[in-house]
Order: structure tokens, then sequence, then C-alpha cells
């Protein structure tokens, strides 16, 4: 990993040590740890936490890019008795990614103190980490850490000394991919099928049990008590454009130097790329890129001096997702990379709606012919209907399937002629034999 | 009421509904498949997509989005498209995804011609399909000997899992697994342990889950010849669809009633029917030679021996609570109401007396059964509705489920939001409380329950209406004090507090009890409700018939021994099931000359010097009153064959032959309808319950054959390459043909639901006046109850129960499977009837030195039943399998020593098909 940034500068790694070993409790708060947690809690109320929040501009870190102090301002603040909840989405699945997975095994602490706070903004009295299964390393330490600080009093019955209460649990995931979706986590912590909910109701008003509840990602609730410590206009400081603070970026493919980096926000793709990943590995051409996850529309080399942020990734025609990028080289057959891609989701998908569950399958079945030479001349037709029928949101019952279907459509849109290739040369150019 | 514009017309529609249900109303049409009208909405199959337009503008420019009707709450000046390119697209588009992995095999579907997957993919107008991929398959698994199961045809709605689960509170039918592979079934193999699994052949839109009944005795639905029919399972009085072809009874189907039994059968009404093809069944008169064998007799040679024996004879008659009231009124008519026995059982006849008198009595309000689903606490005293009443279970079940609609109120949710709702509420649930003998299959939702001797059941409820009543006074065991005031104080804070009780653990006290409660409710200004189940489809009818001071059977007995009377007129009543072997034996030795009317072979008709065959439910029409007081008139679903006549039809011929005065003027079965009504005061409204004979519907007969009935086939032609002519039906509006008018019918003649482009049961919502809601020629039946205005007065003492050591309150356990005589005789339900057992708790198994499956000797030789250990049961009682084989001796409320008995045998267990690879084997 290169560290480039001072570690001033870079709020949620300044505690990564370059062997990765875990920060625990003492070193944390000998780096100032929990500090942000002890002036918060006397100084200031939810709603003064709420309120520094909302003028940070912190935007979800888990894709949707949702204004979090805005989500929170929804959850009814009442006396009203009954729980609350707070939970954290650490079910880093979605394809490429792995900055949540730095952020837990590196600091879990971070997390916590940043759970706490934004737990204390919304007065919830339960946090859950929902946790991905195969973190299991992230989730002992976790769990101690959890230990670690009910000892200290930073958990547990009138923290500080304060009347708020906080109890906080570890959950590991049975493993499904759509755990990540925000009421499916909840469905899947109810013991339930993880099958999304219907919004409205939201979360807020009626998630985990019924109950006001309040889901986000690592990266954004790490963010939360850096926020509160040292002001708004700081962390609008961090960013390069007009999203605030700092972010993890990553890149996988076909880089010199792929890995994950804690940057200012709106910082280029080109810099990314180039200069933290490396560039693309000796002997590869960079043909596109999925700006933050799997479930992004390609962009190209034409936007390599974009910045990487919601608004601009947005307007480009694409999503910057969880920020972490996935490299189509020249050498990768761009059907089979979708295809691949498109298999995931199939799988993944929970199997509620209809479009998602029977029309997945069948784009990837309609992928797996051309690229395995099987095509027909109709199936350009079928994938675009399909795009718009399962792509478009609203058509089916959660953002899934438009999400499976962005890098379909746009590897449709910028690599038509890899597909047509497929469909006229009976096969894969790209596989042995092939004509790259 | 907003108004809404579809494709450019502005439509009035009603508030709180969502755009699918409003547009069904309007009589449009708009396909779906997940929802449901008694279960809401979820958008898991995106069928019912229309096009949303945010306003005028972009409707002009076509710009809108993609909404799921069921999905979408109507709003004032909401604009939409149904038939627009867009939405017609995205509909076609889905069913070409559902049709992805469904075979294609309608021709041997069981479903096929009533599929509501066929009828929408014709509505879309999907036809050429893309997809060149393998289709999935699935094993499917052995469900019971009531449902079939072909998980390839499925498409993955969810209604099967949200019926089984979340309506019906199944817990052995799931959804697993995920994705395109997402499986409906049970975690093995095995019976569904549901008694309302059988809704799932009507829930399921396609044919996953079919009737194997009808399955294994196939007849597509255009084929079969229908009519309105009423379950005789029990006495809530399901409203069915009767279909036959060539003689045989094919299936039971829901007929819709808003107000008794809504879309929802339980499996004995569904699937008990099949008695009527029974090989039991008599087809000719029988004479009783002096060597003990019977003579067939033809029609007219049985109503010679008839006429001649009742000419002769001082005549009485036993009449029966599951016959109609109009052949039990003529049978009274012939004996003389003095000589006429309702048919009860003698401990039985006060009771059914009781639960009429008090409902006749009680300011509360019998309730219908959506007034059971809207009751926000429940009080249930010594009932397992669901083994006796159980379409009322059901609906008891729903009502728990008001605290989720009034915490859905505070979200300003509607209540067809139904995931939305389940999720707010979770696991809160209404009140409802259950004092029974021992277990029972409410308690899943039960805030509380307690396991009391009748006596002491009574003696909660009283002590619940002292409280409600401010009665400080009201004694009780003291360790039954807080559970009584936490009733009392759940019942007082309702608004709609429901009492159910009723005749099923034998004792009037119980009875008395809750309509104390109900009364002490009433009286603080409560519109309680109370409800109490009676056992069988005409009890109450018969009570309503008879009076409280008809003669029972024992007064019959002794008359008849004093040489008062000495010729007895039995109707449709196995007196078997009425009293002790010996009892009985003595009732009819009493008697020189037995007549038995009846359908069955039974020991009774064994007994009988004259037998006539009677025509079963489905051969004949008649009158039936159900346990909510409400009239209800079935119709002859097909002609009986051979000698079979309607009850009332021999006793009609016979009146005739005889000449009686009160006969001259009675010809078509109307006649002794009004004729009854007109001789009972309480019956007075039973000529309402249905249209008579010579309605016509502009102009028409209603057909009992959907025009689309094939007819001609080769079936018959070894009888007679003619096709028959269908006959005349002289006693009611409907015909045996396909011609008439089947539309907007008064509700209680309606013979089948179809509609153009509906040939499922889907196509109910075209004959509702609003979808979910009452038919739109009305409701079927009429109410004959009417909430009395007595305050019942000081509340009655009921006594505690004092158990003693060596012996047992007997106390009846009924089952839905077994305690009624007719349904237990149907092919899939007899397999499900377990042997006569006794339930016994552990500690006194112990005691007695037996344990599960051993065998137990009741009394003096009253019975050998199998052991069941329940150690919920009541502490110094025994459960016995009422209705059950082997229990006829014993009584209700009994005392009776037990001990181990000797030689007995152990049931090997059964093995299902499944089970075989592993060695063992499935007959």
């Amino acid at each position: 990993m290169s560290l480039e940034l001072p570690r001033q500068d870079r709020p949620l790694t300044r505690n990564v040590r370059e062997d990765r070993r875990p920060t625990d409790l003492g070193a944390y708060e000998a780096n100032g740890g929990y500090q942000g947690l002890r002036s918060a809690m006397g100084r200031l109320s939810p709603a003064d936490c709420l309120q520094i929040l909302k003028d940070s501009n912190l935007r979800g870190r888990g894709g949707a890019g949702f204004p979090t102090g805005m989500k929170w301002s929804f959850v009814p603040m009442d006396d009203s008795p009954g729980h609350k909840y707070l939970i954290c989405n650490a079910d880093e699945m979605e394809p490429g990614t792995f900055k949540d997975r730095l952020l837990l095994e590196c600091d879990p602490h971070q997390l916590i103190e940043g759970m706490i706070l934004s737990a204390y903004t919304i007065q919830a009295d339960v946090a859950y980490i929902f946790i991905r299964a195969e973190y299991h390393k992230a989730a002992q330490l976790l769990r101690e850490a959890i230990a670690a600080c009910q000892e200290k009093g930073y958990l547990g019955n009138n923290i500080l000394g304060t009347d708020y209460s906080l109890e906080m649990h570890v959950h590991a995931s049975a493993g499904r991919y759509i755990c990540g979706e925000e009421t499916a986590l909840i469905s899947s912590l109810e013991g339930k099928r993880a099958n999304p909910r219907a919004k409205p109701p939201f979360p807020q008003v009626s998630g985990l049990w019924g109950r006001p509840t309040i889901v986000n990602n690592v990266e954004t609730l790490c963010n939360v008590h850096h926020i509160i410590e040292r002001g708004a206009d700081w962390f609008q400081s961090l960013g390069l454009t007009d999203d605030a603070g700092t972010k993890m970026y990553g890149v996988s493919g076909r880089v010199k130097n792929p890995g994950c980096w804690e940057l200012p926000m709106g910082t280029p793709v080109r810099e990314i790329i180039e200069e933290y990943a490396g560039g693309m590995a000796d002997g590869y051409q960079l043909r596109g890129f999925l700006p933050g996850g799997g479930s992004t529309d390609f962009l190209t080399t034409q936007h390599l001096d974009l910045a990487m942020d919601y608004d601009t990734i947005g307007k480009a025609g694409s999503r910057m997702g969880t920020g972490t990028m996935i490299i189509l080289d020249d050498k990768t057959c761009p059907v089979g990379f979708v295809k691949n891609l498109m298999e995931f989701f199939a799988r993944e998908s929970c199997g509620f709606c209809t479009p998602c569950r029977d029309g997945l399958p069948w784009s990837a079945q309609v992928l797996d012919d051309i690229e395995g030479g099987r095509g027909l001349p109709e199936d350009m037709d079928t994938l675009a209907r399909q795009v718009v029928y399962i792509g478009a949101m609203g058509n089916t019952h959660c953002a899934l399937a438009p999400g499976a279907m962005e890098p379909l459509q746009s590897a449709l849109k910028y690599f038509r002629e890899d597909f047509e290739r497929h469909l006229n040369g009976g096969g894969c150019p790209y596989c042995d034999g092939g004509a790259a | 009421m907003p108004v809404i514009k579809i494709d450019g017309v502005d439509y009035e529609v009603e508030a709180g509904k969502n755009l699918l249900e409003a547009t069904l109303g309007l009589g449009l049409n708009l396909p779906y498949f997940c929802w449901h009208p008694a279960m809401g909405s979820i958008g898991a199959c995106r069928q019912c997509a229309v096009v949303q337009y945010l306003d005028e503008e972009s409707e002009q420019a076509g710009r809108g989005r993609i909404v799921m009707g069921c999905m979408t709450p109507v709003t004032d000046g909401a604009i939409f498209s149904l038939g627009g390119d867009k939405a017609t697209q995205f509909r076609q588009a889905i069913v070409e995804s559902l049709m992805l992995n469904h075979p294609h095999d309608c021709p041997v579907c069981a479903e096929g011609g009533e599929c509501h997957l066929q009828d929408m993919t014709v509505m879309v107008g999907h036809r050429d399909r893309h997809y060149r991929g393998r289709k999935n398959t699935h094993r499917n698994q052995y469900l019971g000997p009531l449902i079939h199961h072909e998980m390839n045809r499925c498409i993955t709605c969810y209604r099967c899992t949200r019926y089984y689960r979340d309506y019906a509170g199944g817990t052995d039918l799931a959804a697993m697994a995920a994705h395109d592979h997402v499986y409906f079934g049970r975690h093995q193999e095995g019976v569904l342990q549901s008694e309302f699994a059988g809704n799932l052949v009507e829930v399921c839109p396609t044919g996953v889950f079919t009737d194997k009944t009808l399955v294994h005795d196939y007849t597509r639905k255009w084929d079969l010849q229908s009519a309105p029919s009423v379950c005789t399972g029990c006495a809530v009085g399901c409203n069915t669809l009767a279909g036959e072809r060539y003689g045989r009874l094919k299936r039971i189907h829901n007929r819709f009633n808003a107000e008794v039994n809504g879309y929802f059968l339980c499996d004995r009404g569904r699937f008990g029917a099949g008695f009527v093809n029974s090989e039991q069944r008599l087809e000719y008169p029988g004479l009783r030679q002096a060597d003990g064998r019977f003579d067939a007799l033809s029609h007219y040679h049985a109503l010679q021996h008839l006429q001649q024996l009742c000419t002769g004879g001082k005549l009485a008659g036993i009449g029966s609570p599951r016959a109609s009231l109009e052949a039990n009124f003529l049978l009274r008519t012939l004996v003389g109401a003095d000589n006429f026995a309702p048919g009860f059982a003698n401990a039985e006849q006060p009771l059914v007396n009781t639960a009429l008198a008090l409902q006749q009595q009680s300011a509360a309000v019998t309730p219908d059964i959506r007034s059971i689903e809207s009751a926000d606490a429940v009080l249930i005293l010594g009932e397992d509705v669901t083994n006796t009443a159980p379409r009322i279970a059901l609906a008891l079940r729903q009502s728990v489920r008001n605290k989720a609609y009034e915490m859905a109120a505070g979200l300003r949710l509607e209540t067809w939001q139904d995931a939305a709702i389940r999720n707010l509420a979770q696991d809160q649930r209404s009140p409802l409380y259950i004092a029974s003998v021992a277990d029972t299959r409410l308690d899943d939702v039960a805030a509380g329950r307690r396991s009391l001797a009748p006596q002491d059941i009574a003696c909660l409820g009283q002590a619940v209406a002292g409280i409600i009543a401010g009665d400080a006074g009201a004694t009780i065991a003291p360790e039954l004090h807080q559970l009584a005031q936490e009733i009392g104080s759940a019942l007082s804070g309702a608004q709609r507090p429901l009492i159910v009780s009723g005749t099923a653990c034998g004792s009037a006290a119980v009875m008395r009890a809750a309509a104390s409660v109900a009364e002490a409710l009433c009286a603080g200004g409560k519109q309680a409700m109370l409800c109490l189940a009676v056992p069988e489809a005409n009890s109450l009818g018969q009570a309503l018939l008879c009076g409280s001071d008809a003669p029972d059977l024992n007064q019959l007995q002794q008359r008849a021994a004093s040489g008062e009377l000495d010729t007895l007129v039995v109707l449709e009543n196995d007196l078997s099931r009425r009293g002790s072997q010996a009892q009985i034996d003595a009732l009819l030795g009493a008697f020189k000359q037995v007549i038995v009317l009846d359908g069955m072979d039974n020991t009774t008709t064994s007994a009988a010097n004259l037998v006539l065959p009677a025509a079963s439910f489905a051969e004949s029409e008649g009158t039936l009153v159900s346990l909510e007081g409400r009239a209800q008139r079935h119709f002859q679903v097909f002609l009986p064959a051979a000698e079979r006549r309607p009850a009332w039809s021999w006793l009609l011929a016979c009146l005739h032959d005889l000449e009686h005065p009160e006969a001259l003027a009675l010809q078509h079965f109307d006649d002794i309808t009004r004729a009854c009504a007109d001789a009972i005061p309480a019956l007075a409204g039973i000529t309402a319950a249905a249209p008579d004979h010579l309605f016509r519907n502009v102009g028409v007969k209603v057909p009992r054959q959907t025009h689309r009935y094939s007819g001609r086939t080769a079936m018959l032609a070894d009888v007679s390459v003619h096709e028959p002519k269908q006959p005349p039906d002289e006693e009611s509006a409907l015909a045996f043909t396909m011609e008439g008018l089947n539309r907007a019918q008064p509700g209680s003649l309606l013979p089948y639901v179809w509609s153009p482009g509906w040939n499922s049961n889907q196509s109910l919502h075209k004959f509702q006046a609003e979808v979910g809601g009452h038919l739109k020629g009305g409701t079927a039946g009429v109410r004959l109850l009417h909430p009395g205005s007595s305050g019942t007065g000081p509340v009655a003492t009921a006594e505690p129960f004092q158990a003693t050591s060596g012996s047992w309150q007997l106390v009846p356990r009924q089952r839905i499977f077994g305690s009624d005589e007719l349904s237990a005789l149907s092919p899939g339900i007899a397999e499900l009837v377990q042997p006569g057992f006794i339930e016994l708790r552990a500690a006194d198994a112990a005691a007695l030195g037996v344990s599960e499956g051993d065998g137990v000797e009741v009394g003096d030789q009253l019975a050998r039943l199998e052991v069941r250990i329940n150690d919920t049961m009541a502490a110094g009682c025994a459960g016995f399998s009422s209705g059950h084989s082997g229990c006829g001796n014993l009584e209700a409320l009994a005392r009776a020593s037990l001990r181990r008995a000797q030689d007995w045998q152990r049931r090997t267990p059964q093995l299902i098909g499944s089970d075989a690879a592993s060695g063992g084997t499935h007959d």
C-alpha cells in the first residue's frame, strides 16, 4: 500500500500501519482515539451532532451516496418507548471492492467510535455490525474491541458517565450479496430470507423488528466521529470538488500496483490509476473500467480525467459506487467480463421479483451463447430489451438488477464491436485461437 | 373520493385502495399474480405494471415511469396508462420471463383450463419466446393424500408461502433456496400439517399445488357441472362450489361469501365430500327379510312398504342435525312434533339448545366472519376452534393482526401493504386468550392459554365476567385470579371484543360463562360479540325447528317401551354416533319397526326393517342453518343415480300417499321451505335464503354447465350412442344445461365463476361489487338470529373441578379429520384419520404404566384406546378422540377409571414414499 498523503489529511487510515497489524485499544487511544467521543458526549446534544453531520455533506460510502445527515434526520426523535437500532453494513460483497476490509482489519476501534457517536446522534440503544462471514479476522477483532470498550465504559450502560447507553453486537452474515442491500440485511438479521423490503416505509421509521433503524456502510460510520470532533468545515475542506471528505479508492485488474488508498474526494481517475495503481501492467492497454464495483457502468479512456466523486461520475453515465475500480484491459474479452458479472448477479438474486430472478439468468444465458459462439444476431436486440426491462429503476423490487445491468448496458454502448465480432466470428476472439 | 386518470379517462375510485384493486374494480383488466385480495400486496411478480405520469405534460410527452399497480396507492389526480406500449411490453417481458422455466405442460396439467397463468399469458399478449437455454427442473414432494406437488410449474409468486405461513399460520411449507432456484415445499416430504392447506390449490396461480383427489379422478373445469352448495362438514356453513361429471362428485371449490368463508375453506370441507362417490353408498331401497338379509326394492315398491308401515304404526321420528330443514320438517310433519326427536345425542341436545338460547337472549352480536376478523380482543372458552369450526379459527388468526393494522395506521400504511405491515408489527398481536382442556391449534397466536377442566373454564369465565362488571366479589382460585384480571382488562380495553365458546367440551356451564362475559361487556357499553360453535351443519336449525321441549332419544325409547310408539323413522342419522352401543341397541330394540333414510351403509341402516337410500347433499337441495344462525340453501349438483332420492322427496311422496292434510299443498321443494317457515316462527326467514324455482335471471335460468361444456364424449357410448337429453330442473332456478345467464344473479345462485379471459377462480372479482367485497347479487343466506336485549341478570356461579385419584374426567378432543362422520369416509381424508386415542399427562401415563402408543382400557370395557402423551392436558382429565371409531361409548365429562390394556398391539409407524429408499414401505 502506498501512503502518499500525510496522516492528518487521511483521517480514516491514519492508524493503519505499514504491516497492517491491527490497532488495539491502547494504541488507538494513544493516537487520540475516543477523544472525539469523550468531548462530544458531554458537550453536544444529539441534535447538535446531527447538524454538524448535515453541514459536513457526508454522503453514504456504500455506493448510493445518499447524504448521511438527511438520512438520519428521518429517525423519529420522540421519547416513545422501544428500541432504535444502528446497523453497520460490513457485508462487503460488491465485486472488486475491498476498502471496508482494510478499515475493519487495521483499525476496528475507529468503526466502533464512529458507531457510538452515530448511535448517540440518533439515540439508538442497540447497534449491530453485520459483517461478511469471510471477514472472520475482522469479526474477531471487532468482538475483542467491543469487549475492550465495554470494559473501558465506552460501551454498555451510562457511557462515560452520561445517561446514554448502547450495546453493540457483531453478526456474521450467512453470505449473500443481497445482504448488502439495507432492507435485505435487516430481513437477514431478523433471521428471515434475505429479501429486500419495499419502501416506504423506510428503515428509519420501520426497520429492524419494525423499529427505527439506520443502516450505514463501514466507511461512512468511520467518518462520523472525525467530523464531529473536527467540524464540518474541516471535512468539507478535505475534498477537491463539491463532495466532501476523503474517500477510500481502490483499483483491481491488470495494473502494476493494485490496491486501496485513502485520497481526497474528487481525485481524478487518471491520478488514481496511473500514480497510485502504477499504471497498466506491461503489455496491457486500458480499454475501460468500472468505477465503483461490479454494478456500475463502464467508463473508458475518454473519462480518465474526470474527478472521482458522486456527481461527476454520475454525469458521465456511471456511478462512483464504492469507489473501487475494476480495470478492463485490451486482452480481456468484454463479453466474457460482462458474462462473468452477470452470472454472479444472477446467482445472487434473492429470487423475489421476476425481472431479477428470471431476467438475469436469461441475460447470462444470452451472453453465454454469444461468448460460446452460439449467439444469433437477434440476441443483440434481446440484450437491448433486457437492459431496459430489467435495468430501469422501479421495474424491479430493489436495486440489484438495475445494478447488474449497468456493466451490460455500457458494454453494449462502448464495446459493441466486440459483441458483433463474437456473433460474426462464431466465438470469442479473445480465447485461445481467437483473433485478438 | 379520489379521481384518477387511466388512459385518458377519469375514474372516481375509493380512497385507500391500491391501483390494481381499483382498476379491477372498475372492470378493467390488469394482469397480476402475487397480489391476492385477501392477502394484499408485496410487489414480487411485477406483473401488474402500469405507467404513471408525473403530470399532464409528461403524459403528453410520454415520459412516464413504470410502477406496480398493487403497490401504488390511488391518489387524487394521479395519471396512469395501462394500455400504452411501455407498460404492455414490460408486462409481456414479465410473462416471457416466467415462461423461461415453466414446462408448457398444460395438456397434462390439472390446472389447465382454469389456470391464472394461462389467462394472464393470453391477456398480456406474449407469444414468441426468445429464451434458448435449458429449463430448470425440480424434484416434487409427497405432501400427503390431499395435495399434489409439481414444482416445475412454479412461477415463484410467493402466494403459497404467504398464504400458508403468513395467513394460515402453517410452519411446514417454506420458500427455500434463492435466485431462479427458489423452491416451495417442505423441508422433507410429508403430509402438510395445516388444516387449511387445501386452499393452496386455489391460491396457486398455476398447477404447482393441485387437488390430488381431482387429479386422480380428473375433469377439466369447463366440463364440470356445478352448483352452489354448502359444506356439511361442520356448523360454519362455508359456501362451496361442487362440481360433477359422469355421476361422480369431482371436487369442491370455495364459493365466495364475504360473511361466511371469504376466499378460503378448511381441508375437511374441501376434501371431505368424497363420500358422495363411496362404494358404501346405498343404491336401492332394502326390505329386511326374516333371515336378516335385505331385498332390493324398486322406488315404487319401497314407497308401498313405507306407506304400509306408516299407516299401521304409532310413529316416532328421529331427525338429523346433518340433514336439511326441509327433510326434518317433513319427518316431523309425518310423525308429529311430539314424537319427533331432533336427532342429537342425549347430552348434546341441551347443549345445542343452550347455545341457541344464549345467542337469542344475549345482547351480544353473533358475528359473521368479517366481524370475527375485526375483533381486537378475543377470549376462547373450552373450544379448539380449528378442530370444531375450522374456518372460524382461520378468521381468529386474522383477528390478532388488528394490532398490526393499528400500528400501520400510525405510519399511514394502507392495510393492503402486507409485507410492510408484517415487518412493522413483527410478533405484536391483539390479545387472544384461550382456556381449554388442553393445547389447541391457535396457541401460537394466543397471548395466553391455560389448560383447565371444563368446570374450571366456566369458573374462569365467570370470574372474568365479574371483573368486567366490576364485581369485586368474583371468587376464583387464586392461581387463576391474575389471568382473569389480565383477560378482563384486555377485553374491557378493546373496541370489538369477541367471546368464542361452544359445545365441544360438553359443558353448558362453559357456554353460559362465555355468554356472561359477553353480557358484562355489553352492560359496560361495548358492542361485544358472542360466537358459539355447535357440532353439525344444521345443529342450530334443528334446535330452531324442534324447540327446547322436543323429546330426546331417551324419551322416545321410554315411550316406545311403554307401547305408546312402535314404528321409528330415522332420517340421515347413524345412531351409533348418538350414544353408547347399549343405549342405541335399547332404543332400536324398543321399536317394532325401524325405517331408515340415509345415504351410507352403517350400523343404523343395518338394524332397519326398511332402508331408503337418501341422496347426498350434492344430489339434493336443502336449507341448513349455520352456527351464526344463517339459513343457507344448497342445490342439486347432479341427479342421484339408481333409486336414490332426496330424503325430502321420499318423505313427501309418503305424505302424499298417506294423504296427509298438511302435505296436500306441497308440490315443490320450495313449498316445503315455505310451509316450514310458516309453521315455525323462528324459521320464518328461511324462504329468503335463496330465490325459489320460479326465479329467472333476466328471463332465463342460471346454468350449471359452462358454455364451453363439451358434453359429447364416448364415455356413455356403451349404453347409448345418443347424447342423453339433459333433465329439466323443476326445483330450482338452476338448469342442468349450459343455457342461461351466470351473471349478477343473487349470490346464493352462483354455480361457478368464469368471465371472458378469466377462466380461473380469479374471475371472482368480476362477480363482486368491489374487489374483495360482497357479490353483486348480494350475499348468500339470511340471518335468523338477532341480538337479544336482556341483561342476563345475576352472573351464574360455577363449581370448581375437583380431581379424584384413580379416575379421570373424560373430555372430548375433536379432530378435523375423524371427528366428523361423513368427511372421514372420503378417501383422501380417510388416510389422515388417526385411530381413536386417549390423551394423558405424562405423569398419569407413568402412574398407569403406559407410554405413547400403548393401549388403555377405559372404564368397564367402555373403550380400548391408544395412548398419546399430552402434558398440556388439564389435571385430572383425559382427552378422548371424539367421533372416532372406538369412542362411541365414551361420554363427555363422565368420570372413568383407566388401566393398562393387556395384549395391546402397538402400531408400526407409517412411512412415506421417500422413506422407502431407507427400507420402509408406503402403503
